[in-house]
């Protein structure tokens, strides 16, 4: 009997001691070098302060985390920080009451927040149509062009001269193809993002109504003229053999590692693995398309932001504004930008990479960020935001599998796709 | 016959909780939640919900997508139990001659079993790749076009060769017991009566085997229509287009990665009506013919 009342106490005083010290669960997704850098981030501010601590849990790819935090939301377990991937943003949005704006976490915290200090481009994305940020942009990243400099020079062509419209990849490549400097002249990651979603931003055409869907239900758009023609272009291509497929995701990164393609359109973000591949590598602007008037516009970000769930205390909320707050200091941006790849969120932080010179060391690290500010966004390179954006990239993905094998054009695959997506977004919206 | 009456009224209940328990837990709750959920039409994280009545079955019934899913997973599944089977009794027949190292043999025959599907997957998927597999060079040289990232029956023939890959092992195992279990003195019969080993194989060996064979033929087509989800996740994700996008598959992606709850209970409860109706009819009708000797 004494026994269990000591061990009742001792229970007890467990959580006792701890109170002292708020804990904060950030569920997150990161991997490899980006998931030493959230812990080195987590531990450092716990180290900086003695009333919060961070603690940071792995939970799987960025579907992955999502549907953790979705399924422990509906168990009462959310964690009080998630990390959301930029698809997974419309879905946030549309759960009013699960979450809670991170611009209301930061002043209730008792921390100013001037929307000011932040890159337009990215903080644009995540804030509601009335311009609340909603969600703290913490791994931004624009695709890219890459070359193989070995192979340019192999067909060629000016090895420091990388190709910048549509119409000069597809020379380019023809000519890596023809000459025999590479089985594959270009080849391409996640065909939804970059020829669709920064395709459309980039070239200033409309990629669904409604401000690609920032400002209410989008309609696609993406059966327009501009993108058939481009579509039609890359059907073409790989029915020569010039442009090859690699799937969905980042997996075509492969085929230019290992030296099958000459030109790829890559994430900024995949930098990394490009660099370890140890090959002879160039990098460019994003193409755009110059039949189009006043293109190149701006391309928007892609990556993931952190989330705060709804429904916690005010201790909680008051140490993940101290945390964001920590977050967008410019030495912690600075360092989270030149280590990991991803762009800084604030224009000091920008401001201190160009001062201490890392640009002038690193100069391609640059082409992301002027690609994103080069100018001030239009209704068509804010982003796009829809309430199923998984589910409309799946099938943009299976139709451009279907014109890509050779069954239908490229006219035939993007009205399929528009309609079947704008079908997915009613069915979504309860419409 | 006499029947034996136990004294007992609690014991056998408490003897039998640990696994009722488990079934209720793992079986019946999760089922009922899906009967639930596939009547409500709710928000992924799950703030409003709405009963619709049997709309979701409606929708789910009327998309093309899911008759071609039905087809999809009626192909990979016949081709899966097939070749698993024919293969794994060759195999096992093929065992049951050597004289030397028949246990070394059967050993490695078995080692694929013990692998997991995901990785299975990513074997068969690295040996594959179109880029730097080092089986679909030797195929390039053969003159295919090689590429089932785009061709959608190049994927399929991928995907049924790494699921049956996996399950030639179990299969063998079974064989090889069944052939064991048949007595030598009817093949030695044969063989006096000047019977072919071929004729003494489909005339004895084989109808000997039916109960053997029944019972590989279900779990294969439950193996096939189930535990193949880490092999299609990891090989084609469902595509290219939707060629291999199975039902097991389609919940997932409707569910986890769409996030639509209903559409994905409603499919979940179908499934679990199509394995229901299909081990009945399995037991009711196939069984019947089955010799158990």
């Amino acid at each position: 009997m004494k026994h269990t009342h000591l061990m009742i106490v001792g229970l007890m005083a467990l959580p006792m001691s701890a109170q002292a010290q708020t804990e904060i669960s950030w569920w997150h997704a990161m991997t490899g070098a980006n998931s030493e850098v959230v812990d080195k981030i987590a531990a450092d501010f716990n180290a900086s302060q003695s009333d919060y601590k961070v603690v940071p849990v792995f939970k799987g790819t960025y579907p992955e985390t999502l549907n953790a935090g979705i399924a422990a939301f509906r168990a009462g377990q959310a964690p009080d920080i998630i990390q959301v991937f930029d698809v997974g943003t419309g879905v946030m949005m549309g759960a009013q009451g699960a979450i809670k704006p991170v611009a209301e976490v930061l002043t209730e915290a008792g921390f100013s927040f001037d929307k000011s200090q932040y890159l337009p481009g990215i903080v644009g994305y995540y804030s509601s149509p009335e311009g609340e940020m909603l969600s703290f942009p913490y791994n931004s990243s624009s695709p890219i062009l890459y070359y193989n400099k070995d192979i340019f020079e192999k067909a060629g062509l000016d090895v420091n001269n990388p190709p910048k419209t549509w119409a000069e990849v597809w020379a380019a490549a023809r000519q890596i193809k023809s000459s025999g400097a590479a089985t594959c002249g270009y080849t391409s990651t996640w065909l939804t993002w970059i020829h669709t979603e920064n395709f459309a931003a980039w070239n200033n055409v409309s990629w669904a109504s409604n401000e690609n869907g920032l400002a209410g239900v989008p309609e696609l758009a993406v059966d327009g003229p501009v993108f058939v023609n481009h579509f039609q272009a890359l059907a073409d291509l790989a029915k020569e053999g010039v442009f090859v497929y690699g799937g969905r995701t980042s997996e075509a990164k492969q085929n230019f590692t290992s030296g099958e393609c000459g030109i790829l359109t890559e994430s900024s973000g995949g930098l990394g693995d490009i660099v370890k591949a140890g090959i002879n590598y160039g990098i460019g602007q994003l193409p755009y398309d110059d039949t189009v008037e006043g293109a190149p516009q701006n391309t928007v970000p892609g990556g993931a932001s952190l989330w705060v769930m709804g429904g916690k205390s005010d201790e909680v909320y008051k140490g993940v504004g101290t945390f964001f707050n920590y977050l967008s200091q410019t030495d912690v941006q600075q360092y989270l930008h030149e280590v990991s790849g991803y762009l800084p969120v604030t224009m000091a932080a920008y401001e201190a990479s160009k001062a201490s010179g890392f640009y002038e060391k690193n100069p391609a690290r640059e082409v992301p960020i002027t690609q994103m500010m080069g100018k001030p966004p239009t209704e068509n390179s804010k982003g796009v935001r829809a309430p199923n954006l998984p589910q409309i990239r799946d099938i943009l993905n299976e139709e451009f599998e279907k014109m890509l094998a050779g069954q239908q054009d490229a006219a035939t695959a993007l009205k399929a796709a528009a309609e079947r997506g704008n079908a997915a977004i009613r069915e979504a919206t309860g419409g | 016959m006499r029947r034996t009456v136990f004294p007992h009224k609690v014991l056998p209940w408490l003897l039998l909780a640990p696994q009722l328990a488990i079934t209720l837990v793992f079986f019946y709750w999760p089922a009922a939640q899906a009967f639930r959920q596939s009547v409500l039409r709710e928000d992924p994280f799950g703030l409003s919900s709405t009963f619709v009545g049997l709309a979701n079955f409606r929708k789910v019934l009327s998309d093309p997508n899911y008759l071609n899913s039905v087809q999809v997973t009626v192909v990979f599944s016949l081709l899966v139990a097939f070749f698993a089977m024919s293969i794994a009794l060759f195999l096992a027949v093929q065992a049951e001659k050597i004289i030397r190292g028949k246990g070394f043999y059967r050993t490695l025959m078995i080692w694929p079993y013990a692998v997991a599907p995901a990785i299975a997957g990513m074997l068969w998927l690295f040996m594959f790749n179109p880029s730097f597999g080092s089986l679909a060079w030797p195929l390039r040289q053969l003159g295919i076009n090689w590429n089932p990232l785009l061709d959608g029956e190049q994927a399929m023939a991928l995907v049924v060769a790494a699921a049956t890959w996996k399950q030639i092992s179990y299969n063998f195992l079974f064989f090889v017991a069944g052939l064991q279990a048949i007595p030598k003195s009817l093949l030695e019969a044969a063989a006096i009566d000047g019977a072919s080993r071929r004729h003494a194989f489909w005339t004895i060996v084989f109808p000997l085997l039916a109960p053997t064979t029944f019972f590989l033929l279900v779990v294969n087509t439950v193996y096939a229509l189930f535990d193949t989800f880490g092999i299609i996740h990891a090989v084609t994700g469902g595509g290219p287009g939707k060629a291999t996008e199975t039902l097991v598959y389609k919940v997932y992606n409707d569910g986890f990665v769409n996030l639509i709850m209903g559409d994905s209970a409603a499919q979940s409860v179908i499934l679990m009506v199509i394995v229901i109706t299909l081990t009945a009819f399995q037991f009711r009708f196939i069984e019947k013919r089955v010799h158990y000797g």
